[in-house]
């Protein structure tokens, strides 16, 4: 038995020192790019972050997730050489720059078998304030309302609280999410639930045949077609954020990313390339 | 008793070590205190009871309904996984056949192994759509307490077993001479010499129970409020942290830091309970 | 005589709870994780957000912060322990201070630790978001497992050894590293394994350390995705990626599964008892 564990240690060991050193052939200096902030923009800035990679050689990009907020933060701090929001830039946070490199919105999501098809904005903001409590008062079934909402610090409960001209201190929710997924989740393992997540992410979902379905907002239906032409009325840009003007690595890749070569990786998480 | 030189430079550097291992938890101390002082300078300590709710980024920091989040789940979990656990090492040591008690206790011992991720992605996509068909939202309290349960369950099931495994056996040769029951040997022997085995793991259940993050935050749902029923859906003051803390900045992030504080007293309150507890049965 | 038979049914009955609970989960992430499993997954970079693509660089990463957190703990942990059972008076100050404390360490939660390392570590020390904070995170939270088995197994040497030693007028360094290390050595390793296990099933003290970055890092200062938090980030914030979180948690799993065998029958001729119990 004590054979065995030894030889299972060094194993392990030997697997980890060669896959340490086994990449470090290229000894030349690597130069280091750190982004940090939204998750919704995260996976996105990963995928261009590989592609920039393969075009720079002794070029790391390394991306980290928070909020939009600990973006901006990290990049006026200087923590991060960009920042990642997925809003404009506040009023005061125009001490920073910002670059749209695609859009996005946020839809209200239902599960698949609520009979409920559309949604007044005023029957939203009672739904979320605790007036509506059931089904029934809406049109649908006779059954309680479950309402989702975003943990505090997530631009999208900003986004949402402001559209409503909701304060989060009035929302009554049931189940508090953290990220869209978990929000999606929540909505397919109850038939009563509400939520909102980003139209990307839901509309990946939907097509993959997660029993959720995206509710039209004033009349507008959710879809990354809406938002493309701008007539959601939802949607906000998803921006890269700077302390000052980008010079050197961070100003190429900012240049990649909002470049057409990098649409493709843009629609595959499901968001709206800026036209350019 | 002289030492020689070697010996003697050999106990500096032990001592240097062990000085280094025990100052780790004052280094916990003293940089949680640090990382909230921005808010506990401004904010009266009362304040954490007395706000209106946990609304860190309009500066209100309300943090009973997650203290009590905590408790409630700690405390469920607990009442669950005790005769749970027993039961599990009193089937795997007296009543299932040796074939059946050996494949019993591997199994689990893989599921001590089982990270709490695992559990909570799990209890996520199978336990909360079940418990929501029974009362919505589903994610709430119950399905808290039920995944944690399953998480400490091994934890009690081994100490359990271990503490069983000591108990002398002319103890159970005695019982069995005077013609006990199985079940009276168990209840009237057995499980009374193992008590205080029984308890320390209790104990290191219930810690484990209140430090548990990720399988909670993906299951309890996340509302911060009292909860009134089962159903409710709750938020842990781990689940809290590692909700809020990617997010958080500035004195946000503060915030967060003195419920990791809170975290800390708890641990400090447990600790010290079950020092008291077995010092008392030292005496006795 | 009733009561007997209500409770060997009872206990039947919850025996059997227990397992049919387990094996239903058990179950559930064999049949949704086998499918993807294979070598180019084990051996792949994670593609599209971890979509598809597999997990190599992910086990690279899990396996470096493993390494420096117990490179790291291990002497620490084995010098203390050594000191506590074999240079110190059970009841003296100095050796129940550092028991207490280390008491009270092994019942931080691992979220406090994820805050600690990333305060201390990440931004004090300015290590950043890398495998280096998170393994010395992880180093301090396997500490008291390490010593506290090593402590045992030292226990459990044979007096014998120390009074022969003594006898001989051998320093007791020598009687150390020649008689009661090596008879202490397999609940040395014991612990070890068990802190390994501990530490790779670990999620909430990475995510704030270590960070999320899924490729093959180039030095321990780069931030490198573990197991457990690649399973979190799937199962909660990709869209799609619920099959290859099953197929990343029973990796993780078998993994575990292992280590925790090699702990647990190299305890069980020991220490069974008390390393369980940690």
């Amino acid at each position: 038995m004590k054979k065995w564990a030894m030889i299972a240690v060094s194993t392990l060991i030997a697997w980890a020192v060669w896959g340490f050193f086994g990449t470090k052939s290229d000894e030349s200096e690597i130069e280091k790019l750190v982004l940090t902030g939204s998750s919704t923009i995260a996976p996105l800035a990963a995928e261009i972050g590989k592609r920039f990679e393969s075009l720079h050689r002794n070029v790391r990009v390394d991306v980290q997730t928070g909020g939009s907020s600990r973006g901006v933060s990290d990049a006026r701090a200087g923590l991060a050489d960009i920042g990642m929001a997925s809003r404009a830039l506040k009023d005061d946070e125009k001490d920073l720059l910002q670059f749209t490199v695609a859009l996005d919105g946020i839809s209200v999501i239902l599960n698949k078998a609520n009979p409920v098809e559309a949604l007044s904005k005023q029957q939203i903001i009672d739904i979320y304030t605790g007036k509506i409590t059931s089904w029934k008062q809406v049109g649908g079934n006779d059954a309680p309302i479950t309402v989702v909402n975003k943990a505090e610090g997530r631009s999208t409960l900003e986004l949402f609280l402001h559209h409503f001209g909701l304060k989060n201190t009035e929302v009554k929710p049931h189940v508090i999410i953290g990220d869209n997924q978990q929000g999606i989740k929540t909505v397919v393992g109850n038939p009563d639930a509400i939520g909102y997540v980003s139209v990307g992410t839901a509309e990946y979902e939907a097509s993959q045949g997660a029993a959720i379905k995206l509710l039209p907002l004033e009349g507008i239906a959710a879809s990354v077609e809406n938002v493309r032409n701008r007539s959601f009325p939802l949607s906000r840009p998803l921006n890269l954020v700077t302390r000052s003007e980008p010079v050197g690595l961070a100003k190429d890749f900012i240049e990649f990313a909002g470049s057409p070569q990098v649409n493709d990786l843009i629609e595959a998480q499901y968001f709206v390339p800026v036209p350019r | 008793m002289s030492l020689s030189r070697a010996d003697r430079q050999l106990l500096a550097l032990l001592r240097g070590c062990a000085l280094l291992s025990a100052v780790i938890v004052l280094l916990i101390l003293l940089f949680l205190l640090r990382e909230s002082w921005p808010v506990l300078r401004q904010v009266p300590l009362l304040r954490f009871v007395t706000d209106a709710s946990w609304h860190p980024v309009d500066g209100l920091y309300q943090l009973t309904p997650m203290l009590s989040a905590t408790l409630y789940s700690t405390l469920g979990a607990v009442l669950l996984a005790t005769p749970l656990g027993i039961a599990s090492a009193v089937f795997s040591r007296y009543y299932a056949p040796p074939f059946l008690a050996g494949l019993y206790r591997r199994l689990i011992e893989l599921l001590a192994g089982i990270p709490s991720v695992v559990y909570g992605f799990w209890g996520l996509i199978t336990l909360a759509p079940l418990i929501g068909r029974l009362h919505p939202p589903g994610v709430s309290l119950l399905t808290g307490i039920l995944i944690l349960t399953l998480m400490i369950l091994p934890t009690v099931a081994l100490t359990v077993d271990a503490a069983l495994a000591a108990v002398p056996i002319a103890y159970v040769r005695g019982a069995a001479a005077l013609g006990l029951s199985r079940w009276g040997l168990i209840s009237g022997v057995a499980l009374p010499a193992a008590r205080s085995g029984i308890i320390a793991g209790i104990i290191l259940a219930a810690g484990r129970a209140i430090g548990e993050t990720m399988g909670v935050l993906m299951v309890a749902g996340n509302v911060v409020q009292q909860p009134l029923s089962l159903f409710d859906s709750v938020r842990t003051l781990t689940a809290n942290i590692a909700l809020e803390m990617a997010y958080a900045t500035g004195e946000h992030r503060a915030a967060l830091f003195v419920s990791g504080l809170a975290l800390m007293l708890m641990v400090l309150v447990l600790v010290g309970t079950a020092e008291l507890l077995f010092r008392e049965r030292r005496y006795d | 005589m009733t009561k007997n038979v209500l409770a060997t049914g009872l206990i039947w009955l919850m025996a059997a709870l227990v397992s049919g609970v387990f094996v239903w989960l058990l179950s559930d992430i064999l049949i949704h994780g086998l499918p993807q499993l294979s070598w180019a997954f084990l051996a792949e970079a994670p593609e599209n957000s971890g979509r598809s693509g597999g997990i190599g660089p992910i086990i690279v990463s899990t396996l470096l912060i493993l390494l420096v957190a117990m490179v790291t703990a291990a002497p620490l942990g084995l010098a203390t322990a050594v000191l506590l059972s074999e240079f110190t008076r059970y009841d003296s100050i100095f050796g129940r201070l550092v028991r207490r404390s280390l008491d009270v360490l092994a019942g931080v939660p691992s979220i406090v630790f994820g805050l600690f390392g990333n305060a201390f570590f990440c931004i004090y020390l300015g290590l950043g978001f890398s495998i280096l904070s998170g393994g010395l995170t992880l180093a301090c939270m396997v500490l008291p497992i390490l010593i506290r088995t090593a402590e045992e197994g030292l226990q459990a040497a044979p007096n014998d050894y120390r009074l022969a030693a003594a006898a001989l007028g051998m320093p007791r360094s020598a009687a150390l590293v020649h008689l009661l290390l090596p008879s202490a050595a397999p609940a040395l390793l014991a612990g070890l394994m068990l802190g390994v296990g501990r530490a790779m099933a670990e999620t909430a003290a990475l995510i704030f350390t270590s960070g999320y970055v899924d490729r093959l890092p180039n030095s321990l200062l780069d931030s490198g995705r573990a197991l457990s938090v690649h399973i979190y980030d799937l199962s909660m914030n990709v869209a799609g990626g619920d099959a290859n979180a099953y197929s990343s948690a029973l990796v993780l799993i078998l993994l575990l599964f292992i280590i925790n065998t090699i702990a647990m029958s190299l305890a069980k001729q020991w220490l069974y008892r008390r390393v369980v119990s940690i």
